[in-house]
């Protein structure tokens, strides 16, 4: 199947490029990081804190926020840094044209190319995600609530804007599909950010303005809103009660965007295959 | 498998791109087992077309078929090598992945693809290269790589964009006699190319394209075997000789020991020396020339190349 043959090209290519190797090495180089940090701050606080477990717990699911908060945003940058130059480049490289005058479908070219990324995002992300959990449990036997549905979201946030750059690439240049990805993903953050402080804003008034702009802009582009919610999966119940904090979330997406930010998904997918096949090469 | 249907047939192929005509009308039928040449001047439309044929740019109208399927079916193409202009490939993989990925890509099993590789690699003298990653290659040797992808699935009809352009005498005789190979084993060849001594050499046919129109096609064969104007230096000429020789030519002139003549036919080039020398003439020089491509093309296309 022609699908998997180019999916396994990606992937390789990833890999022959060293991007795979950077973003891993980096990868790992972070959750040292992180685990070193944790290490002596836990230690420290362990040895003067008189509260119990539990507030020990909320401590340790603030930490571990704060590095999911990274591993979301490294996602997000290899996720588009990979894939924005994929169709473009190879359209303006010529390097297509010895792909496509096979006896395959341009669908499964470009199908092919979304499962190497696809499958490439999925191993980060389960390496990234599994180390900050599986490091933090192991060290304090703490595990956060609903890892496994943070897990799933960070990866469809990973697939959308994969959707998204993958069809950016059919129609624009590599530099412009760049732009209006990283464009689009900073009116998604910014509008959640501004949802987030609305939220505690003593003005009635104002505080709905506010998640109306987070509403708006989730409906531009789901990205922050899924970060958003795997945020609020993780979030011990009692952070959360505490309101506005820095990684976590005080309001969260229903389980509407959720699916909004499915569909979202398919159909950039959808239009990204349909207009590569009837396009000029 | 009917070998009555053409390789290639196209009619009135047209594309246009936003207010430009790249190609108002293709069409020609390409014979099975027929090289063929595409000539025309830069920007003619030539690549356009070529790119109609493979499906890589859709027509804006009229239609085309190869071995009777239309452009838009992905299985015809199983039976058809394409070479791309300029010789671009994923220059990260090695010279044997790549091949392996394009016989992925033609679908064939690992078996038959572990027999055709290195019998490419080696007809294309790359063999000591197979495992070099492609962009340490030269222009040539990218060629030559690009020349066995297209040769894989043993195809039924080669498509050659501009495969010589750039490339030093070695890289083309290469093209030359790999177009010849094809030829003996009965495959059909498209050639794009402005090079017209390359086109001279190797193909049957020709199509002249201009503004985007083919304005004609023409046998070389008979190119090659029909008239032929004739050099000869000689001394010892007299009148009746002179007068003689209408009997092969109805244009003869003479300039002191230099004569030129037209003959109809190239049989009557050794008659005409014989009856020379059996005359008493001595003959120092017969220089035959054929009416060239080159003429022809400038005939036909004019010396506005096409702009």
């Amino acid at each position: 199947m022609s699908t998997f043959t180019i999916a396994r090209l990606t992937f390789f290519e990833a890999a022959r490029r060293r991007i795979l190797l950077a973003a891993f090495l980096l990868g790992i180089v972070f959750l040292l990081v992180f685990g070193i940090g944790f290490h002596y701050i836990m230690r420290n606080i362990e040895s003067s804190f008189r509260g119990g477990p539990l507030e020990l717990n909320e401590i340790r699911n603030f930490l571990l926020m704060a590095g999911l908060y990274v591993v979301n945003f490294l996602t997000v940058m290899m996720t588009v840094l990979t894939s924005v130059d994929t169709v473009s480049g190879e359209i303006n490289s010529g390097t297509i044209h010895t792909l496509v005058s096979k006896p395959v479908r341009r669908w499964e070219v470009l199908m092919g190319k979304w499962l190497g990324f696809a499958g490439m995002l999925t191993l980060y992300l389960v390496l990234m995600v599994g180390g900050l959990i599986g490091y933090i449990y192991f060290r304090t036997g703490y595990s956060p609530p609903n890892p496994l549905q943070a897990f799933g979201l960070m990866w469809l946030n990973s697939m959308l804007l994969l959707s998204v750059s993958i069809l950016g690439g059919t129609y624009f240049s590599t530099l412009a599909n760049g732009v209006l990805v990283f464009g689009l993903f900073g009116v998604a953050f910014i509008g959640g950010w501004i949802e987030q402080i609305g939220s505690v804003l003593p003005n009635k008034a104002a505080a709905q303005a506010a998640a109306n702009v987070g509403i708006i802009t989730s409906l531009i582009m789901p990205t922050e809103a899924l970060w958003r919610r795997a945020a609020h999966e993780v979030q011990s119940p009692l952070v959360a009660s505490l309101g506005f904090s820095p990684f976590g979330t005080s309001t969260y997406p229903s389980n509407l965007m959720l699916l909004y930010a499915l569909g979202y998904l398919l159909v950039a997918l959808a239009l990204a295959l349909r207009h590569f096949s009837h396009r000029d090469l | 498998m009917n070998t009555d249907i053409p390789a290639i047939e196209t009619k009135g192929l047209r594309k246009v791109f936003g207010d430009k005509v790249a190609v108002s009308d293709l069409t020609l039928t390409v014979e099975r087992g027929e090289v063929f040449g595409f000539l025309g001047p830069n920007g003619a439309g030539k690549t356009t077309s070529v790119k109609m044929l493979l499906n890589l740019i859709m027509p804006t109208g009229g239609e085309g078929r190869l071995f009777g399927q239309p452009l838009s079916n992905p299985p015809v193409r199983s039976r058809v090598g394409f070479l791309p202009e300029h010789f671009r490939f994923h220059d990260w993989l090695t010279a044997r992945e790549f091949l392996k990925l394009h016989a992925d890509l033609y679908h064939m099993s690992h078996d038959i693809s572990q027999r055709r590789i290195p019998e490419l690699l080696d007809l294309v003298n790359l063999t000591p290269h197979s495992n070099k990653r492609l962009h340490e290659f030269s222009k040539g040797m990218l060629q030559r790589i690009g020349l066995a992808q297209a040769l894989l699935n043993q195809p039924d009809l080669v498509i050659l964009d501009e495969p010589t352009s750039g490339l030093d005498p070695v890289g083309r005789r290469l093209v030359r006699d790999i177009i010849r190979d094809l030829r003996a084993l009965g495959t059909t060849v498209f050639l794009n190319s402005h090079l017209l001594s390359e086109v001279e050499i190797t193909c049957d046919r020709v199509a002249f394209i201009k503004h985007g129109e083919v304005i004609r096609t023409s046998d070389l064969k008979s190119l090659v075997e029909g008239e032929l104007s004739v050099e000869i230096r000689a001394r010892n000429l007299t009148p009746q000789i002179i007068a003689e020789l209408s009997r092969w030519s109805n244009n003869v002139r003479q300039d002191e020991e230099h004569l030129a003549l037209t003959l109809m036919n190239e049989s009557d080039l050794p008659e005409v020396n014989r009856f020379l020398v059996e005359q008493g003439v001595d003959v120092y020089a017969i220089r035959p020339e054929h009416v060239s491509l080159e003429d022809l093309f400038i005939q036909i296309v004019g010396t506005d190349g096409g702009l």
